[in-house]
């Protein structure tokens, strides 16, 4: 049964790549878009199948099942393998990434209905090419293969979120991303290399034993775990590297639920998790780890707050959970990190799943565009609400275990400064994911939204998600937008209480609907199950350091959250704009996204660019310069010397005569 | 009678055509100059074969004599067309190569 997950293991990992080969190569096939998006769906499912397998056959054993083919071969033995190591971790990672993907490519089929069919065949290409990374990824026995699948991703990331890559957003989204992450693979790189020459290997299973008999040698090692950081860093979306992920969904919405929520984000995490012993040899650098985590978390949460796009608020939301996990591994509670990474990944993808079939009724990313869709899509009002409260960590729903477990870790590591920062998030998260729900789900339908999907209905080639894109993107241009739009349409606004009779937004088709049922079931069995420690559960290691205040705190911290939630924006006994008011100065901070992206800017301006501007002038002027007066010489010469070709052949000849003679004389004076 | 002489006539011929390539303006002149130098050549090897008693420099020399006459059909033929096109065989004229 051990040996057999190794097999099954390698078989979950290779499906997609088959799937991926095939539409690659059969271009075809790929043309067809619909037949080539359920021959991915069905590869999807046969890793999903094969993963689940593999995980049942490991059980909740340590022991670890290694298929391995040498790779780069060498005298004695091969310096990298290539293969599958499965273990408890690893193959529970292996189910969620393919559950995900294979959810989100049957959920892609619905939200993607009128993409073109070629497009549509590159699309499943992609999310192929991704699964089989990640998987790769989840399954490396070494950190080479690791890094192999790691900058895979980076790249399947790169090419979903440049999907609509003719609209200039969505590729300079893509850029940023690709270049962002990039910056921390580097240090990820430098690190991996320097571990090799400290220990002489890339194995992560001798890694382990050499670190378990302490012959690493200590020296240089903080220096090491932290180039590691960098790549998980920039991977998770980390302070300062977190700019490129809100910006990222650009993408399509499946593509942010799959690779910015659920699984490539993640990834970072997963780094640290697998690597956590490594990590403990370093204590300074797991501070580190905890504190930085601990900050993003806030300033993600703050953040997600006076967003108004609703992708854009559960992308903050994902930089700040990814927070927590670094802040339980920084507290060297990897498990709960893990933990929290497992169920984050399910209820994350539902919301993003929920929000997408939102998208796709409303039209419109803008949460004042929408409201009162309760009524109209009570499936998808229900799932995200599931998903809502997962997130919030309420008893009973997926997130609150992992959630928990995180805090105590957190207290039980003495960190009171991250767990203050912690608690403080956990109130924020409640407060801006109801706010979500009570703007979107319930209140009153706005004018706007229903004006901007009749206009898309009514528009036979127009594109739903396109122009609610063309309405969501600068703030300016929205709201001139949105005017032109009410202009427009002036009839139906005026005669809006007819137009709330017919049902214009309306519950996503089966294959939307799903998937979103399918995520919210598990996140209920697995918050159900957690919170009353049946199953798999039971054998949960209960937090030591965990005091008993800390579940009703915490709850109760979530539960003041969404009090305040409801009194705004659903009670209305708090004005919105007073709440605002009194967050004037971290407001407009936070509206301005903490001018990190402008330091970015300012840095790219300044340094980078003044930089190249040196090396330009220094090519032109001084390689080239070199080269040009070279060249002119030759030139010149060339064009005094070409008088003495006359043309005339009698000149040749006396030139042949003349030739003779010399060499005669020579010949006779000289040897 | 020595080689001498023989090598003296072929020296003198060649001179002479090389004289003629040399100076004639007309291309026909040049090619009459060319055919010169050509004859002292066989003339140089017919008298080696004579002198060395070797048959091999006389059934070298039928061959030049072929080679000259296609060489001069071919010479009179590109004249021929010089002169359509340019309307001029002077030497000093046809001057396209000039640098």
């Amino acid at each position: 049964m051990m040996a057999n997950s190794g097999t099954l293991a390698l078989a979950a990992w290779l499906l997609p790549a088959l799937s991926f080969l095939v539409l690659a190569v059969v271009y075809p096939l790929r043309r067809l878009g619909r037949p080539a998006a359920w021959f991915s769906i069905v590869c999807a499912a046969g890793a999903f199948a094969s993963a689940v397998l593999a995980w049942r056959g490991v059980g909740g054993s340590e022991d670890q099942v290694r298929l391995l083919w040498p790779w780069l071969p060498s005298a004695g033995k091969s310096i990298a393998d290539v293969g599958v190591a499965v273990d408890a971790t690893s193959s529970i990672m292996l189910c969620l990434v393919s559950l995900v993907a294979l959810l989100v490519q049957f959920y892609s089929v619905g939200y993607l209905h009128d993409e073109p069919a070629g497009a549509l065949g590159r699309y499943y290409a992609y999310q192929s090419l991704f699964a089989f990374s990640m998987m790769g990824l989840a399954l490396a026995p070494n950190l080479l293969q690791l890094f192999m699948c790691w900058e895979l991703v980076g790249l399947c990331s790169y090419l979903l979120i440049g999907y609509w890559y003719q609209r200039e957003s969505a590729a300079r989204a893509a850029v940023k991303a690709f270049w962002i992450t990039k910056a921390g693979d580097v240090g990820l790189l430098v690190g991996i290399v320097m571990l090799w020459q400290l220990t002489g290997t890339f194995d992560l299973a001798e890694l382990r034993s050499l670190a378990g008999t302490n012959a690493i040698p200590a020296a240089g090692l903080s220096i090491v775990t932290f180039c590691i950081y960098l790549g998980a860093m920039g991977k998770s979306a980390q302070f300062p590297f977190h700019v490129w992920l809100p910006d990222a969904m650009e993408g399509p919405t499946p593509v942010s639920a799959l690779i910015h929520a659920a699984t490539m984000v993640t990834a970072g995490v997963y780094l640290l998790v697998r690597t956590a012993w490594l990590f403990a040899l370093t204590p300074d650098v797991l501070l580190v780890v905890a504190w930085i985590g601990a900050f993003t978390a806030l300033l993600a949460a703050v953040l997600a707050c006076v967003q108004d796009d609703i992708k854009r608020v559960l992308a903050y939301s994902t930089v700040s959970q990814l927070g927590y996990m670094m802040t339980a591994i920084g507290a060297g509670v990897a498990t709960a990190g893990f933990l929290h990474l497992l169920t984050h990944g399910l209820f994350k993808a539902l919301l993003f799943l929920g929000a997408g079939s939102v998208i796709h009724a409303v039209g419109s990313n803008d949460l004042p565009n929408m409201g009162g869709l309760a009524r109209r899509m009570p499936q998808t009002a229900t799932v995200f609400i599931v998903g809502t409260l997962s997130l919030a960590g309420i008893p009973f729903f997926g997130g609150y275990l992992s959630k928990e477990e995180i805090l105590g870790a957190v207290w039980g590591a003495h960190l009171t400064g991250p767990f203050v920062l912690l608690m403080l998030v956990a109130g924020l998260t409640t407060f801006y994911m109801f706010r979500v729900v009570f703007l979107a789900f319930f209140g009153t339908p706005s004018p706007v939204a229903r004006v901007t999907h009749a206009h898309a209905a009514h528009a036979p080639a127009g594109h739903a998600h396109d122009v609610g894109r063309v309405l969501s993107d600068p703030p300016a241009g929205a709201t001139s937008a949105r005017a032109a739009h009410a202009a427009l349409h002036n009839e139906a606004v005026v005669e809006g209480a007819h137009v709330n009779e017919t049902p214009r937004a309306h519950e996503p088709p089966v294959t939307m609907l799903l998937p979103l049922w399918v995520l919210a079931l598990m996140t209920m069995t697995v918050g159900v199950m957690s919170t009353l420690k049946l199953g798999g559960f039971a054998a949960e290691p209960v937090e030591e350091g965990a005091p008993g205040w800390l579940t009703p705190a915490a709850v109760g911290v979530a539960l003041a959250g969404i009090l305040l939630a409801w009194a705004t924006y659903q009670a209305r006994a708090i004005n919105p704009a007073t709440l605002a008011g009194a967050f004037g100065p971290i407001r407009a901070a936070a509206l301005r996204k903490f001018w990190i992206d402008d330091v970015f800017e300012g840095i790219y301006g300044v340094v980078l660019l003044g930089f190249s501007r040196i090396v330009g002038w220094v090519d032109r002027y001084l390689v080239d310069g070199v080269l040009n007066v070279l060249s002119d010489w030759t030139l010149q010469a060339g064009d005094e010397l070409r008088g003495i070709q006359t043309g005339k052949p009698q000149d040749y000849v006396y030139g042949v005569g003349a030739g003779v003679l010399v060499l005669i004389l020579l010949m006779r004076l000289v040897f | 009678m020595g080689l001498q002489p023989y090598l003296l006539l072929s020296a003198t011929v060649f001179c002479i055509g090389l004289f003629g390539v040399m100076t004639r303006r007309n291309t026909i002149g040049i090619l009459l100059g060319i055919e010169l130098m050509m004859n002292a050549v066989n003339i140089n090897l017919v008298a080696f074969a004579r002198y060395t008693a070797v048959a091999s420099g006389m059934v070298f020399t039928v061959f030049t004599i072929c080679i000259t006459v296609t060489e001069a059909a071919l010479g009179l033929a590109i004249v021929i067309l010089l002169f359509r096109v340019r309307r001029t065989v002077m030497a000093d004229h046809l001057d396209l190569l000039k640098g």
